[in-house]
């Protein structure tokens, strides 16, 4: 199969032998599992269960809330304990309700829905309806609600699906690991998913540095007409969206529109598998494979993990942390650092990586030098340069206009200043507070639109009272006048 | 009779045009850039800024008369947009910046007297009379008018507490950067 060349983008070190040959192994269940009630992109979910409630593996805990939301399920069965603000495992370490499940170590399974018997011939919506009552979220790292993805076939007319193996991040390969272990399980997800979507094609991309995944996934792929597998070349960020898009198919996403837009959805592996789960045997999404690596780590492993277990539980479990420097959640790349060890796995956390001093390579940050390598490099055709100078002196509409919101925050910029300068830290910046910006100028015209309303009813009321008067005043003269007349 | 009902039309006609052309090119303009600065504004007449109400505040500003910053509901939003708008630079360093607040009645507190709902401008806060008020925190904006007018002193200012979704990183530090 043809492919095209993405612009820019690094070859970072790899790292990925730490653990690429360790099978995936599961993790005993902790003495308490954390389940944040958001654990995607979009609203919310709502709790239906309460402290002290006695739930079942697999029982729904807390409800999706609107159009962009995501259901949690108990991934055991066991005893609610509270339901209560904890850290959330995010950069923050902001609180976020989350519910505490000890597990009674019976792993009892609730009443599951029934299979869909032959979900080829199921309508698309009834496949969208399982894999959202089953809280599936893309598994990449995004987190964005499945089945509303899978409803893009709606109002676009799509081509392919295209199933992102690439797994460009350094250190991790738990999708690399779902590919050799569970090929069959990822495919069959694939072609449900492509039913769903309306889409006549599957294509596989795993970038070369995975050469057993490939094989296995062509072996397995064999018998489909309709999947492909492909492999894309070893280049940082090849597993972003928009770029292995450009990479499979050539077509360029235009800045703001999805990829849908040019007839390409694109899906993590894992979630595929995900999908195959809740569609063959009406399994909800329960656990996820983490990569645990890093320098740091005593023995790196590639773990099938329970959703909620402390990550603290998770390194111990690995044989503990040396020397960690930085203890991330994601890929060095893109990942976001801890606020504390309690944060619990969630539904995106394909990493937990523990890097010694060395392997973080920090250094002071030194003047620009103009070099322009960022220019080079960057796979969006930005200008990291220039933006950062404007976002330094917070010019962020004229960062804006020169495409900051455009920016994918792979980090290849930082990673390849010879400055050390945090391009990405900038550009993180400078989105979060155009984006609040944007919201108080919101909140500023819906007061604006609401005062206005408000005046009017008050104007319409004195009227109504000047009008009431005046019939009252008329209605009291009449008799004057006819008085007057006689 | 014809040459008196002919001068008087005549008259009529010319004086009637020279007004109509009077009131077209000697009117007293509003000043457009009073309009327009209004318009940024959030209209609510809070008075917070010292003035009666927005529009008088706008006037004030066009004529260079008062700082960027003073208005604050609007806050940091409004006073960048201000600063654009009239070209000088606006020193958000001493902005004193306001954490977005939202009112919150304490229940126990509130006796009912429709005080405050008649007050807002936004029409925030719901209640009928000798009934519990409540505030619609999606709507506040958070003038304060309230909080002076309550009798009981049921009303309080809180700050709105960052979220997960309205967190961003704060701006990397300066240090070792040209």
């Amino acid at each position: 199969m043809k492919l095209f060349s993405i612009k820019g983008g690094i070859h970072p070190d790899y790292r990925k032998e730490l653990t690429s040959e360790k099978a995936i192994v599961p993790m005993p269940l902790p003495k308490q599992l954390h389940l944040p009630l958001q654990q995607h992109m979009g609203a919310a979910a709502t709790n239906t269960v309460e402290a002290g409630d006695s739930v079942k593996k697999g029982q729904m805990l807390a409800r999706g809330q609107g159009f962009i939301s995501a259901a949690v399920h108990a991934p055991t069965s066991g005893r609610i304990i509270s339901i209560s603000e904890m850290t959330a495992p995010h950069p923050s370490g902001l609180p976020q309700l989350t519910i505490v499940l000890e597990p009674d170590g019976k792993d009892e399974w609730a009443e599951l829905p029934a299979p869909i018997e032959d979900p080829f011939a199921a309508p698309g919506q009834a496949i969208r309806d399982r894999v959202a009552a089953s809280g599936i979220v893309g598994m990449g790292g995004a987190t964005f609600p499945s089945a509303v993805k899978l409803g893009l076939g709606n109002q676009h007319k799509l081509e392919i699906l295209l199933l992102n193996g690439a797994e460009c991040e350094p250190y991790l390969t738990c999708d690399d690991r779902v590919m050799r272990e569970y090929a069959d399980e990822v495919i069959d997800g694939a072609r449900i998913m492509a039913h769903s979507l309306s889409a006549p094609k599957v294509i596989i991309a795993i970038e070369g540095n995975k050469p057993q995944a490939i094989e296995i996934m062509t072996k397995a792929a064999a018998t489909q007409p309709n999947v492909e597998v492909v492999s894309v070349p070893v280049q940082y960020p090849m597993g972003a969206e928009r770029h292995l898009t450009q990479a499979v198919t050539g077509r360029e996403t235009p800045a703001r529109k999805l990829t849908a837009d040019v007839g390409v959805v694109v899906h993590n592996v894992a979630t595929a598998r995900a999908v195959h789960h809740a569609v063959r045997f009406g399994r909800p999404l329960l656990s996820r494979i983490v990569t645990v690596s890093g320098g740091a780590v005593a023995e790196p492993k590639n773990i099938d993990v329970a959703l909620g277990t402390p990550v603290n539980d998770l390194l111990a479990f690995c044989g503990g942390v040396k020397d960690a420097r930085r203890i991330i959640s994601g890929g060095p790349m893109m990942g976001q650092p801890l606020p504390s060890l309690e944060v619990p796995v969630v539904k995106g956390t394909s990493g937990i990586l523990a890097l010694t001093a060395r392997e973080t390579n920090e250094a002071p940050t030194q003047p620009c030098i103009r070099c322009g390598t960022c220019v080079t490099i960057c796979p969006c055709g930005l200008v990291p340069v220039e933006m950062a100078s404007f976002i330094r002196h917070e010019r962020l509409d004229e960062a804006a206009g020169i495409g900051v919101l455009d920016c994918v925050s792979c980090g290849s910029c930082s990673y390849i200043c010879p400055s050390h300068i945090p391009l990405v830290h900038f550009f993180a910046y400078a989105k979060g507070r155009i984006n609040a910006l944007d919201r108080e100028r919101r909140k500023q015209q819906q007061t604006k639109a609401l005062v206005e309303a408000h005046n009017a009813r008050l104007e319409r009321v004195a009227q109504a009272k000047r009008e009431a008067a005046a019939r009252a005043k008329a209605q009291s003269e009449t008799p004057d006048a006819s008085k007057a007349n006689a | 009779m014809l040459f008196a009902v002919g001068s008087l039309a005549v008259m009529g006609l010319t004086l009637g045009g020279a007004l109509g052309v009077a009131s077209r090119y000697l009117t007293v303009e509003s000043d457009p850039l009073e309009v327009e600065l209004t318009g940024l504004l959030p209209g609510s007449q809070c008075g917070q800024c010292g003035f009666v109400g927005c529009s008088q505040y706008a006037a004030a500003l066009a004529k260079h008369e008062a700082g960027v910053t003073l208005c604050a509901p609007g806050g940091k939003a409004v006073a960048e947009a201000l600063a654009k708008r009239l070209g000088v630079s606006a020193d958000l360093s001493d902005h004193e910046e306001h954490l977005p607040q939202v009112a919150f009645i304490h229940e126990e507190l509130c006796i009912g007297c429709l005080r405050c709902v008649g007050e807002c401008s936004t029409d925030a806060i719901v209640g009928a009379p000798k009934q519990l008020h409540t505030v619609i925190s999606d709507v506040c904006h958070a003038c304060g008018k309230c909080f002076k007018i309550c009798p009981t002193e049921a009303i309080e200012m809180r700050p709105i507490p960052v979220t997960l979704g309205a967190w961003h990183w704060s701006k990397p530090t300066e240090h070792g950067l040209q």
